[in-house]
């Protein structure tokens, strides 16, 4: 792996930011859609070394932090049937529930649950134990639901039947245009994920600028990317332009991946999803295709579990719109701390409180 | 016999077999070879004495094993204050099946490590334990050390103006172990950095008595003990991550497990708080040792922020660093 060097990088960064603030004149709000910007943004410390005109507000752009309590408590239940191995991703394990968190269910009620990297792993372990049943959490955007996708086609192929997963994949297009149709967020421009946006392309999000006249940039993670797609946002706006660009080109083509798009749209079809702190977006989940309805976990166990009422007295629905600042809520650092989450936006590393926490300081 | 059994734990006569054959050989000295209950010895000045347990998974991984780091993270807690490392003990809890093989891996690793840092392990002890009541091997070691110079080195004695000081590049031995647990490959191979650091640290006390604070980044990484130094002194710490050493290829396995090396694990680094009229000769000392040859300034102690540690970004900005909450897991998108 290759890094620019790092003199270079600060001296181009101060250039970026000088262009930045010479052509900046009108108050604007940027949202950056994606959980690992917020984190970029905080751990390089853009935020102060921008002009006040410009405020850049996180968005719902974490997969842990948009899981409804619902869902996880869907897991927990999975998790206690006879002879189940569950398998998840690390940041699920302390996302609060109404039931409990996967973590301390594994500790009190000693539930076989295993983190792993990648759904490989699951199959893998699936195909190691014969006598169980393993079901996998699945949870992420785009740039994790393909892999997820090969997983499933995989076990349909090699017709395992011991492997299960708990889909609740999101997609983030129907997530932007429902922050579009929040006219009080009063956004001016996004700054689109890059990861993702390797696979979907940036065509999808055409409708940004055509339909609602705003500016879009998809960006790449270093500090100097983000600063360039906030400079070609700000010159958009003065420039009363609104198109969809491109920062991120040595990763991001207008087509996507399609061999990628191409075998999640086969195991996957769109449906209705809740948003923890948002609510149901239309056609913003996905769940399994007819012919993959076997691996369906929820279904195969015959789980039933009615959505159910978030009740913290958190903002993370706020937080998670980008309405709220994470220090505007009452919690924040003192009932909800990292070590002691209440809320979603808490427990991921890239949930917007945890990064403001961390990186800006609890009393900032 | 290739695997330990219960009856190498009861005490008779294949507990003295495997002391005999296996322990005593790699360990002799004339204090242990009288297999007393005890070792016996003068000690004429201060002392430091410290004890730590030594559970890793995967017991070997690529750059060292639970031997040599537990000789080693004994050694360098003790060198920590200052002391020269004499004796130490080591307990062993072995879990019935583990093969004997893999155990004389483990004590040759140990005699190499005690050989480098000039310890010897003057007592000891073995207990088995039935299978799945211990992973393998578990080790304790206890050290004690004499602290020759007047010095006061402590984790209270941070000075406003003092410079931090690291001995090498972060983050090794954590990415090198998760990487082997995990069956994570990279195209080069990152290796642990366990190492004995009491010559390092000798060599820093020759140039300069002025060292107010030193530790060893283990769990939590170089983050968490410097908020520890910044809570304890009551002052503030800013680094610089320009100036703080990190390999590309743990840079690179970081960013793909969503780790930041900051709070990553280290078994042969230290990190110095010392006066700024002794911290070029401190760190020129250092860069003399194998163990300290790519030391750097990395940040000062400031009378701001009291307990906070603040991180100046390579484009100019700035975060907090924070001590490391829970586990560090890997992010999933």
């Amino acid at each position: 792996m290759r890094y620019i060097d790092e003199f270079r990088e600060s001296e181009y960064a101060n250039g970026i930011i000088d262009k930045i603030h010479s052509i900046s004149k009108k108050n604007v709000k940027l949202m950056e859609v994606c959980g690992t910007h917020t984190v970029a943004i905080f751990k390089s410390g853009i935020r102060e070394l921008l002009p006040k005109t410009i405020k850049l507000i996180s968005g719902p752009g974490c997969p842990v932090c948009v899981t409804p309590m619902a869902d996880i408590d869907k897991a927990i239940v999975i998790a206690r049937q006879k002879d189940v191995i569950f398998t998840t991703f690390g940041d699920m394990m302390r996302v609060p529930g109404s039931l409990g968190t996967l973590q301390k269910q594994k500790a009190d009620e000693g539930l076989d649950i295993r983190i792993v990297y990648s759904p490989l792993d699951a199959l893998k372990i699936a195909r190691d134990n014969k006598d169980k049943k393993v079901a996998f959490f699945s949870a992420g955007f785009e740039t994790t639901t393909p892999t997820i996708a090969a997983t499933v086609f995989q076990a349909y192929m090699d017709s395992l039947k011991n492997f299960f997963i708990l889909p609740v994949n999101k997609t983030v297009p129907p997530a932007i245009k429902a922050l579009l149709d929040t006219p009080e967020l009063g956004l001016n421009g996004f700054i689109c994920p890059g990861h993702v946006s390797v696979l979907i392309g940036s065509n999808v999000y055409k409708f940004i600028a055509e339909k609602y006249k705003r500016p879009a940039v998809i960006s790449g993670f270093e500090p100097v990317d983000i600063l360039l797609s906030i400079y070609m946002l700000i010159k958009q706006i003065e420039e009363k332009d609104a198109k969809v660009e491109i920062e991120y080109k040595r990763a991001v083509t207008p087509e996507g991946n399609k061999k990628a798009m191409g075998i999640m749209r086969d195991v996957f079809e769109p449906c209705d999803a809740d948003w923890r702190g948002i609510g149901v977006i239309p056609e913003s989940g996905l769940k399994l295709a007819k012919k993959y309805k076997g691996f369906d976990a929820v279904e195969h166990f015959g789980i039933n579990i009615p959505a159910v009422e978030d009740k913290t007295s958190c903002n993370c629905g706020d937080i998670l719109r980008g309405l709220k600042e994470p220090p505007e809520c009452k919690l924040f650092g003192k009932a909800c701390t990292p070590e002691n989450p209440v809320g979603p936006c808490m427990v991921s590393t890239e949930g917007s409180c945890a990064a403001y926490y961390r990186f800006a300081g609890k009393d900032n | 016999m290739d695997r330990i059994l219960l009856a190498h734990g009861s005490g008779g006569k294949l507990s003295h077999e495997l002391i005999e054959k296996y322990f005593l050989p790699y360990f002799r000295n004339p204090f242990l070879e009288l297999l007393n209950d005890q070792a016996v010895f003068d000690i004429h000045s201060r002392v430091a004495f410290t004890t730590d347990s030594y559970v890793v998974d995967p017991v070997f991984f690529p750059g060292g094993n639970i031997g040599d780091l537990a000789i080693n993270g004994t050694v360098n807690d003790l060198a920590m204050g200052g002391a020269k490392p004499l004796y130490l003990s080591a307990g062993f809890i072995l879990e019935e099946g583990f093969p004997i093989k893999e155990l004389e891996d483990i004590l040759s690793s140990m005699k190499d490590a005690a050989d480098s840092a000039g310890v010897i392990v003057v007592t000891g002890d073995t207990k088995v334990v039935n299978k799945g009541k211990a992973d393998k091997i578990f080790i304790n070691t206890s050290g004690i050390g004499v602290i020759e110079k007047p010095i006061n080195i402590s984790a209270h004695n941070l000075k406003v103006g003092d410079k931090i000081i690291i001995s090498g590049p972060i983050g090794e031995h954590g990415i090198a172990v998760m990487a082997k647990r995990e069956g994570l490959e990279f195209e080069k191979e990152i290796r642990s950095d366990t190492a004995p650091l009491n010559s390092l640290v000798s060599d820093m006390l020759s140039a300069s008595c002025d060292i107010h604070a030193l530790r060893d980044p283990t769990r939590g990484g170089l983050a968490t003990i410097l908020k520890e130094f910044a809570i304890s002194s009551n002052v503030g710490i800013v680094i610089y991550e320009d100036k703080i050493p990190v390999k590309d290829e743990v840079r690179g396995a970081c960013e793909i497990l969503g780790l930041d090396p900051l709070f990553v694990a280290n078994e042969g680094r230290l990190a110095a708080s010392a006066s700024p009229d002794a911290a070029e000769a401190i760190l020129k000392a250092m860069r003399r040792n194998k163990y300290g040859k790519d030391a750097e300034i990395i940040g000062e102690v400031v009378s701001e922020h009291k307990g906070v540690v603040i991180l100046k970004t390579l484009i100019g900005g700035k975060r907090i660093i924070d001590m490391l909450m829970g586990e560090q897991l890997p992010r999933i998108c």
